[in-house]
């Protein structure tokens, strides 16, 4: 019954001569989610600054929530920058609820996003 | 369409995760036919969904032998959701859920369902089994006919 979370790691220009992460995610995010969530972070480059793209996901549940918290606890333990678009309104609230907003801000669309992050790589 | 008698949709979902899409489905069906806006109907489903997952993972203990029942009753200008399972209720309301413990490690990232469902819903309700029929969380949500 559920979809399954798809995650295709991406990167793109930060508009100077940086490079931006983006995690682009399809399906369902739920409880079933942690290794296209949680592990398609792990195998990104962590010195730069990390886009979440929720554009193509139908669905998020609390335990997909907890999935998107993790990447954001291992994100601040590194001083790398996130930020998401592509949520729909309600979810944008949903994530604004729990909080997650303070760790990384939430935007309509890509080009908002990269530039919220652009220049901020680590290394 | 709507429901003019006030005679409730019911429906049982196995225990199993994925499920609650079809109680999610339902639930916004019947909403859309009472005149809820978009808005409200995407509220109702989440809700719906975190009180289904607490009932498939929690009450029923993923038991797919275990249905987890799912009764909506539209009263007048309210639209009253009960999600019901074979387990014996909560202990206590767990605390709102506190993202900064969480993103320090010092908090559980998970548990926020019920937060979220209080959060979305104008009314929830968790009624604890008392008489071995199982428990439920009743949830409600009200047309605002002044915000027209």
């Amino acid at each position: 019954m559920q979809t399954e979370t798809k995650a295709n790691i991406d990167q793109i220009s930060d508009g100077n001569h940086g490079r931006i992460t983006v995690l682009r995610f399809s399906g369902d995010i739920s409880s079933t989610s942690r290794n296209a969530v949680v592990g398609s972070y792990a195998g990104i480059d962590k010195s730069l600054p990390v886009l979440l793209d929720f554009t193509k996901v139908d669905y998020i549940n609390s335990s997909g929530i907890a999935l998107v918290i993790q990447i954001l606890m291992e994100a601040s333990k590194l001083g790398q920058k996130v930020a998401a678009f592509g949520l729909t309104p309600h979810f944008q609230k949903v994530f604004t609820m729990v909080g997650i907003v303070k760790y990384a801000a939430i935007f309509p669309d890509e080009s908002s996003a990269a530039a919220s992050v652009a220049g901020s790589a680590t290394s | 369409m709507a429901n003019p008698n006030g005679r409730p949709v019911e429906l049982h979902i196995p225990s199993r995760i994925g499920y609650e899409k079809i109680a999610m489905g339902t639930a916004a069906s019947v909403a859309r036919l009472m005149g809820f806006p978009e808005d409200r109907i995407e509220d109702l489903k989440t809700a719906i969904s975190e009180a289904c997952i607490n009932a498939i993972e929690h009450g029923n203990k993923l038991n797919e032998n275990l249905s987890v029942g799912v009764k909506l009753a539209a009263c007048g200008d309210s639209l009253e959701v009960k999600v019901l399972d074979n387990g014996t209720g909560i202990a206590s309301k767990p605390a709102k859920p506190d993202i900064d413990r969480k993103m320090h490690g010092e908090e559980d990232p998970r548990g926020m369902g019920m937060f979220l469902i209080q959060s979305l819903v104008d009314e929830a309700e968790w009624v604890n089994d008392t008489n071995g029929e199982g428990s439920y969380v009743r949830l409600v949500i009200k047309l605002d006919k002044e915000a027209d």
